[in-house]
């Protein structure tokens, strides 16, 4: 079977020509520009995943809201239960940096990290 | 009166790369003079990830990419004022800003950067007909809203323009509970990265509709809906096919407009297609020691283009501060560039013959074109031919002219075409 | 509550009248039922100060034109409002045309207008020298000007209020009954008591009037479309510039702003009855204004069009092409001020002095107040102001030094100065009419969340409380989380 889609890796975006056998398994890739493109078919083909990005709302600080992001892609069907948990959590300020607000988010193993400070 | 060597005026991702270069590059007394509250520009409000793949290597958040300027600024003395609005350009480099705390400053600068970003188009230059009913508001006033003050503008909404930021919110909005119906695209293409097209739309399962316009907003207080319309070749709106979407919300992302008020008030030459300055090799513009570098150069898509292109412009003002600020002696020297067929525009317009290094000029194109070439020439000579898969307005290109090829012009004019 | 007068309807008529009469000791009372005053025809017209050579001899249009033209100056010195007399032209392409010229010049003169001159082409391109190619001549009138009408209207409603007048927005009228000499009028807000009603409600003017079984009058809205352009238009017209009436219609006029843009229009369309609330564009109306402009002033595009705008003329259909301004037949304490179309900006300090003056015949018993304030003092507007101006006016109060609005210059101290006015803004246009912030080129994309921020806090509310234009116009819904 062959697959088309475009890498999101970078915002270049290269259109793939990805080829799969019977049991789902990339055999080549075509189209792109970098060994990240690779990798990309292959995880969009098995398991997608994706950066989150949102805000936690924040108790005392000087904005309500600090923007966050997931420290690694997580599975793209989990995001909206993701949002659900980030959503329902309150922290207090100061938030730095890097700061991990939640973790290991929906046990993806993944946490949420803070983008910003407050 | 205060004086500087460099007044950056914008702290934006433009303003802070231009003044580091500088400082670098070995200029004394720098300053950043920030309209917002914070640095960071725009930035602080993108908080989707995606900055810094060119530049860093990394994929980063908008204020991440920020924050990575704002301490490397802390560990040097630039020095930032932040809240102050540059009200006036005068004669001889006089600048006018104002703050809450120093009142009314007049600060001498022997070179100035503008670094004063972009815009983003409003509903009032669309020509759209209908109610004023709440609830129309560019893609990035939404974005302010919902990732600094916390507060949803909005429950189901259509949106117009693919731009990047439009489809950054649809995929903002979706995550955060609400219902995006569509967008709409005038164009037959989108004006927006694929990937966001990818991860923004398709991912959410929002529809994107090309060819297609809103012709009317309803509504008498806040907005129920808009009619949508499909438009024709020239994009006009096709009788017949007007369809009714209800709606709380019209977010627009229909176009970025560099900020060039200053500019203007300056008597800087602007380039009427990229309404922005025209500018040399090194970002100078038609007036002597004033330069321009990011989205109020020319609009940009990726931060890591803008983060260059303003260390082009850093280095720009430290040659011209540090050689007393000498007037590159250009009008006879300079090598125009012009776009042609199927190139809107180019930057940088000018390239000084005598420059120092390879110049890399960038560009758009005017529609999306599939196997072409983009070609340089002077004259009949060809110096530049590369072949490209794929080209679309939404992507900024660039070709790289090397120092050798630029001092054995045979003409004082090159052009950047496409050849099918 | 127990009034004296009950005026209805804070447009530019309403709060002037509401003016004249805080100098009569008594207690006036002025219900609107928008979020602000000037939210109906004053803020969506030509804002134009007519000389008077358009109303019909003898009529009470051509008497208040005229006043009110003579007056307008002095009222706008008082009240601190942006005017300039720039004078106006009515520009002819034809031979027929210029024998209308002479029609219109001589009803001015019987009007009363002063100075008015039939100029030629040469003259005309002189005084407009990019005039499109098919003028040939023009009625000059010198006493025309332009006035920014909003900000008449806010600023009568902040010297009524000072000198003692109530002001209740938000307070729609729905009933009016009448017993024992008492008129209970029943708003959204509670029923008013009062002696007199002076009805100044414009479109609506009618369905008040029908509350105390006048149905004397009809009224239909007049649909006027406009655009209003960039200031950086302003360079290509110098006076207001209309067209000539003639069968193929009014034709749209070309004019520059009290405050520096370029306004175009209005469009005409009669509306129905029931359409009193209809302020959308059209793109009929657009594209109209579009090709008209083109003859007038052929460099002038809608290319760098700010925003586009439709406002509604209260049109009285009996044919007379009359004001309504007379007590009414059902009952005579009631005063209709009604039908106030074009020329009712030019005209309004006049109708303010004629209702002013009928009301004191009809109401002898009130003495005038020992002390009214007739001046308003003028707002701070930084942006007007020179660097050592600013300089000194930041130096006393830091919040003038911190602007909000970057397309128009407007710092944070002028949008306190707007919400703390007497009848000072609730709602984000309202700040937008009193400051300018919002009114740039920009239209607020910068501006608009911080304007929200500050009336949220000025005000002691929630965010999601502020409003673009009062009642349901609200900006943004929850919290996100």
């Amino acid at each position: 079977m062959i697959k088309e889609m475009v890498c999101v890796s970078c915002p270049i975006g290269c259109m793939l020509t990805v080829e799969l056998n019977d049991n789902n398994e990339v055999i080549s890739v075509k189209g792109n520009t970098c060994k990240r493109g690779e990798q990309y078919a292959v995880d969009e083909c098995t398991n997608p995943v994706r950066m989150l990005t949102s805000t936690v709302r924040v108790n005392g600080g000087v904005l309500p809201v600090v923007p966050v992001k997931t420290a690694k892609p997580i599975p793209k069907g989990k995001m909206f239960d993701c949002m659900e948990v980030i959503n329902n959590t309150v922290v207090d300020a100061p938030i730095r940096m890097g700061d991990v607000l939640i973790t290991n988010i929906c046990d993806t193993g993944v946490d949420i990290v803070a983008t910003n400070e407050d | 009166m205060l004086k500087y060597d460099l007044v950056v005026i914008g702290g934006g991702p433009a303003g802070m790369a231009a003044a580091l270069k500088a400082r670098e590059c070995g200029v004394q007394k720098i300053i950043i003079l920030e309209r917002a509250a914070t640095l960071g520009g725009i930035l602080e409000q993108c908080i989707h990830t995606g900055f810094g793949l060119h530049y860093f290597g990394e994929e980063l958040s908008g204020p991440e990419y920020a924050y990575r300027f704002i301490e490397e600024l802390k560990k040097t003395d630039i020095e930032v004022k932040v809240d102050t609005m540059v009200t006036d350009i005068l004669p001889d480099n006089v600048i006018v800003a104002t703050n809450n705390t120093d009142g009314v400053m007049q600060i001498q600068a022997t070179a100035i950067i503008l670094a004063m970003g972009c815009r983003e188009r409003p509903r009032g230059a669309l020509d759209m007909p209908g109610s004023r009913a709440a609830g129309v508001m560019t893609a990035g006033t939404a974005q302010k809203y919902v990732n600094i003050d916390g507060y949803m503008p909005g429950k189901k909404i259509v949106i117009l323009g693919s731009g990047d930021i439009g489809l950054i919110m649809a995929r903002r909005m979706t995550l955060e509970g609400a219902k995006v119906e569509m967008v709409c695209e005038l164009m037959p293409y989108s004006g927006g990265l694929t990937r966001n097209i990818v991860q923004c739309l398709d991912d959410m399962g929002i529809p994107l509709k090309l060819s297609c316009t809103v012709v009317k907003t309803h509504g008498l207080e806040r907005l129920e809906g808009v009619t949508i319309a499909n438009v024709d070749e020239n994009r006009r709106p096709i009788p017949g096919t007007e369809q009714y979407v209800e709606c709380d919300t019209l977010l627009l992302s229909v176009g970025l407009i560099p900020e060039n008020e200053l500019t203007r008030m300056a008597g800087i030459v602007i380039d009427p297609i990229t309404s922005g300055a025209i500018v040399d090799e090194y970002r100078q513009t038609s007036r002597p020691g004033i330069f321009a570098c990011g989205n109020v150069l020319q609009v940009h898509d990726l931060v890591d283009y803008v983060t260059q292109e303003s260390q082009i412009a850093g280095e720009g003002a430290a040659k011209y501060i540090l050689s007393g600020g000498k007037n590159n002696e250009y009008a006879e020297n300079t090598i125009r560039v012009k776009a042609e067929s199927g190139v809107r525009y180019v930057v940088p317009q000018n390239i000084n013959r005598s420059t120092d290094k390879d110049v890399k000029i960038y560009f758009r194109v005017a529609d999306v074109y599939k196997d072409t070439s983009v070609v340089v020439t002077c004259g009949d000579e060809v110096i530049y031919k590369r072949k490209k898969r794929k080209l679309a307005p939404g992507e900024m290109e660039n070709v790289a002219i090397k120092l050798d090829d630029i001092a054995k012009l045979s003409e004082n004019e090159i052009t950047v075409k496409l050849e099918v | 509550m127990q009034y004296d007068v009950v005026v209805i309807g804070a447009g530019v008529i309403g709060t002037m009248i509401t003016r004249e009469l805080s100098k009569l000791d008594m207690k006036t009372v002025l219900l609107e039922k928008c979020g602000d005053v000037a939210m109906g025809s004053s803020k969506a017209n030509s804002a134009i100060v007519h000389a008077g050579f358009d109303a019909e001899n003898g009529t009470l249009k051509a008497k208040l034109n005229v006043e009110g033209a003579s007056l307008m100056e002095y009222y706008c010195n008082k009240l601190a409002v942006p005017y300039k007399n720039i004078g106006s032209l009515v520009v002819a392409y034809s031979q027929e045309e210029m024998t209308t010229l002479e029609v219109l010049y001589d009803r001015g003169v019987k009007n009363g207008v002063p100075d008015m001159e039939i100029i030629g082409q040469e003259k005309l391109r002189e005084m407009e020298p990019h005039i499109g190619d098919e003028a040939l001549g023009a009625l000059w009138a010198p006493t025309a000007g332009i006035v920014s009408p909003y900000e008449l209207t806010i600023a009568a409603a902040e010297n009524a209020v000072v000198n003692g007048a109530e002001i209740r927005r938000n307070s729609g009228v729905f009933d009016i009954e009448y017993k024992d000499g008492m008129f209970y009028v029943s708003t959204s807000t509670g029923v008013i008591k009062a002696k007199y009603v002076i009805n100044c409600a414009g479109v609506f003017a009618d369905k008040i009037a029908n509350m105390i079984g006048d149905t004397s009058f009809n009224i239909i809205p007049r649909k006027g479309e406009y655009y209003l352009l960039d200031k950086i238009e302003n360079k290509f017209v110098n006076h207001v510039l209309f067209q000539c009436p003639s069968a193929m219609g009014k034709g749209i006029l070309v004019t520059p702003t009290a405050h520096g843009n370029v306004l175009l229009g209005p469009t005409a369309t009669d509306l129905d009855f029931d359409s009193k609330l209809d302020v959308e564009t059209t793109s009929a109306g657009l594209d109209e204004i579009k090709a008209s402009v083109k003859r007038v002033i052929p460099q002038i595009t809608t290319r760098n069009a700010i925003t586009s705008f439709a406002g509604l003329r209260a049109h009285v259909v009996d044919g007379k092409h009359d004001f309504i301004i007379e007590p009414s037949k059902a009952n005579d304490r009631f005063i209709n001020v009604a039908g106030i179309e074009s020329p009712g900006l030019t005209a309004a300090p006049a109708i303010a002095r004629y209702v002013g003056e009928m009301f004191g015949k009809m109401a002898p018993e009130y003495e005038k107040k020992a002390e009214f304030i007739s001046t308003r003092p003028e707002p701070i507007k930084m942006a007007e102001l020179s660097p050592e101006e600013r300089a000194e006016v930041v130096k006393k109060d830091p919040r003038y030094g911190r602007i909000i609005c970057r397309c128009e210059g407007i710092t944070e101290g002028e949008i306190i100065d707007a919400i703390k006015a007497p009848c000072g803004a609730r709602d984000i246009d309202a700040v937008k009419r009193r400051t300018r912030a919002g009114m740039g080129r920009c239209q607020g994309g910068f501006c608009g969340s911080k304007v929200l921020e500050i009336l949220a806090r000025e005000l002691d509310v929630p965010m999601n409380e502020i409003t673009k234009y009062g009642n349901g116009s609200k900006i943004l819904y929850d919290k996100t989380k």
